[in-house]
């Protein structure tokens, strides 16, 4: 789960780390009365959206005055942002950080992160911040510093102060950059994160280490332990879809075709996409009902495919361990009582209880006039998808032209 | 021959008294599977469709000889469980748990690197491991195996399901299948499997499913045209996954790679491992290569 910045700062300060004095609006009004607040000289105002890259994308500005604060909040409240990150569709602004400006004397990098080989958390640090860290690693990696992270021991001020020397941080600052990294380490921990990105820790005016910005990831996993980080959640970022995925703990992303897919397990669902595209067709969406899934989560994971407009035809690949083919069934029978669709359902089902769910879906299909097509195999079954959903020999045409 | 389970594996069920546990032990039975005990913290004493239950996983080993365990726990007990059985130093422990947080691994991991045990771990959130025909211990539909001389190493549980019933109509059976887990922190790797199916006499070919995201295919690749001596085919999900809905960065410069699915599948072809571009051609590949 990623966090906001204001709520990722807001984590921060509970452990004391330096960040500049800031505060949320969602109006313009409202961002004035926080500059007002904080006083001061000058103000940046950065939009609340879950996007790397939004300073190029106007989501970022800095203000030397109360009217420039109302007029550039106006302007970035409600505008579209659109990176790499968000796609073409962009997020909208419905929020923005105002945050006292800060003399800036020194860039620099710290992360902290989950290093998969090495089955540890990991400290990254360089002298060069504010710019994206890949670019770093790839130009200039002298200047990129890494280090594993004892579990048993934690941090230590020590290694706090070796990665200060190592990145080129002056004497002066040693003490200062290793309590504030064992600081931020501990709230990494204590939460359970994925990742927690200072970029850029600055060095400011007054020789202060500070958080300029801040990204937090939370393992979805743990979040049952963190039930205040869980309410931070912000449906506004998701699509309609995706909102009522997550309230059914279903794994779905929305995607730009007219097929819709239902699978279970990740590297089939995946799979299903790949030979879709493969076959000259296009998914809507990718949608993981994962293991254990009964009758109830089917219900609702086709429900959310039904209600997705640009879906023309849906297809079922299921391949029975953990779920049961009967209970994938009459999930959905179910789901298509509750939303009627004539759309074209490609069926495969394979592996636990298959022959219980062939016949489930043979007899309600046959009461309720359902539109199902049944597939023997994966290849069978995709083909027949991108065929419907084209509707017509425009299958034969793209495939040819790919 | 095959590898890690066979018909002498005498497992414990961690969790047996749970829906999930209940359910697939009785189908791991029907399989064949020689189950010994189940593990319930509280239910000592009691049994489940005849199996008898332990308060823990030493009384489990003392009583009935178990000398592995597979895990059924909720994500919130299961790193818990699985420390039990590395503690008990049990051979094999699979852990069939989906949920499990990403810190709680990392301690599992460092017990077992730094403790004396023997206990290998497969998964978490995997399907098991089944040698056809002798020993199911996990989630996997068990009819659609069959012994033989293909090995199947896989990060996704379906999709290995789907590459056994491929080789299957071609009319290839499988030595071992094992799903790792698609987990970050995970057990057993490809390589530690590739290892152990090198010596393995029955195995003659060796089918790795992999899927976007970390460097493991590629490290597996590298190893592979090093020291492997059975042919490899290999499928990688993800093709067509779109790229960038990650919001940071910091993850993808520890390996400094592209962990993109093209790149795996060349990375992997470069190896000299055959590589199907297709979901649906594994079987296919799999004929092919055993036929040369």
């Amino acid at each position: 789960m990623y966090l906001h910045e204001f709520q990722a700062k807001g984590l921060l300060r509970n452990y004391d780390v330096p960040v500049p004095g800031h505060g949320v609006a969602s109006t313009a009004s409202d961002a004035l009365r926080v500059a007002k607040e904080l006083k001061g000289e000058a103000w940046v105002l950065k939009a609340q959206v879950h996007a790397g890259g939004r300073g190029k994308a106007g989501g970022v500005k800095i203000v030397k005055a109360f009217s420039e604060v109302y007029d550039e909040a106006t302007q970035m409240l409600g505008m579209k942002i659109v990176t790499q990150q968000t796609g073409p569709e962009g997020k909208i602004v419905r929020r923005i950080l105002v945050e006292k400006a800060t003399e800036i004397k020194q860039e620099i990098y710290l992360s902290f992160l989950v290093d998969r080989e090495a089955e540890q958390h990991m400290v990254i640090a360089s002298s060069e911040g504010g710019v994206e860290i890949e670019e770093v690693a790839r130009t200039k990696p002298s200047a990129v510093v890494k280090a594993h992270l004892n579990p048993v021991t934690g941090m230590g001020h020590f290694l706090g102060r070796k990665i200060a020397k190592s990145i080129g941080l002056d004497s002066s600052l040693l003490n200062q950059f290793a309590d504030v990294a064992n600081k931020l380490y501990q709230c990494f921990v204590d939460h359970d994160c994925m990742m927690l990105e200072i970029n850029p820790l600055v060095v400011d005016g007054e020789g202060q280490i500070i958080c300029l910005d801040a990204k937090i990831t939370v393992d979805d996993n743990a979040l049952y332990r963190h039930p205040r980080i869980e309410e931070m959640k912000d449906y506004g970022e998701l699509e309609p879809q995706e909102v009522r995925a997550s309230i059914f703990d279903l794994s779905y992303v929305s995607m730009e075709g007219n097929i819709g897919c239902m699978v279970n397990g990740a590297g089939l669902a995946m799979a299903t996409m790949d030979i879709i595209k493969q076959n000259g067709g296009d998914p809507a969406n990718f949608l993981d009902v994962g293991g254990g899934a009964d009758a109830n989560k089917v219900r609702e994971a086709f429900k959310i495919i039904l209600t997705d407009p640009q879906v023309k035809v849906i297809f079922v690949n299921i391949f029975g361990g953990i779920v049961r083919c009967d209970l994938i069934a009459e999930g959905i029978l179910k789901a298509s009582e509750d939303v009627p669709s004539d759309r074209h359902i490609v069926v495969r089902l394979d592996g636990t209880n298959v022959e219980e769910g062939r016949k489930i879906l043979q007899e309600g299909a046959k009461k309720s006039g359902l539109n199902i097509v049944t597939g023997n195999t994966m290849a069978d079954a995709a083909k027949k998808a991108v065929k419907l959903a084209a509707g017509d020999d425009k299958t034969d045409q793209k495939k040819a032209s790919a | 021959m095959s590898i890690l389970v066979n018909n002498r594996t005498k497992v414990v069920v961690q969790g047996l008294s749970g829906s999930q546990g209940k359910f697939h032990a009785q189908r791991m039975k029907a399989y064949g599977t020689n189950i010994v005990a189940g593990v319930v913290p509280g239910r000592g004493g009691s049994d489940v469709d005849g199996t008898p239950v332990f308060d823990t996983m030493e009384e489990a080993i003392r009583s009935t000889g178990a000398n592995a365990s597979i895990v059924y726990v909720p994500p919130a007990y299961a790193a818990d469980a699985i420390m039990e059985a590395v503690d008990a130093n049990l051979d094999l422990c699979v852990c069939i748990t989906e949920g499990i947080p990403v810190r709680d691994m990392i301690k599992v991991k460092r017990l077992m690197k730094t403790s004396s045990s023997r206990t290998m771990l497969i998964g978490p959130n995997c399907p098991g491991v089944i040698t056809p025909g002798e020993c199911k211990m996990g989630i996997m539909p068990g009819e659609i195996h069959k012994p033989g001389t293909v090995g199947i190493i896989s990060k996704s549980g379906t999709l290995t399901y789907e590459a056994v019933k491929q080789v299957g109509e071609l009319g290839y059976g499988q030595s071992t299948c094992i799903g790792i887990g698609g987990d970050p922190i995970i057990g057993l790797k490809y390589i530690d499997l590739l290892k152990m199916f090198q010596y393995d006499a029955q195995t003659e070919c060796v089918v790795l499913i992999g899927e976007i995201g970390s460097q493991a295919e590629v490290k597996a690749g590298e190893w592979i045209k090093q020291n492997f001596s059975k042919p490899v085919v290999s499928f990688i999900a993800g093709q067509t996954a779109p790229a960038g809905k990650r919001m940071g960065h910091a993850g993808a410069i520890i390996s400094g790679g592209d962990d993109t699915a093209a790149a795996k599948m060349k990375a992997l072809e470069e190896c000299g491992v055959y590589v199907a571009k297709s979901p649906a051609d594994i079987g296919k590949k799999v004929a092919e290569v055993l036929k040369k």
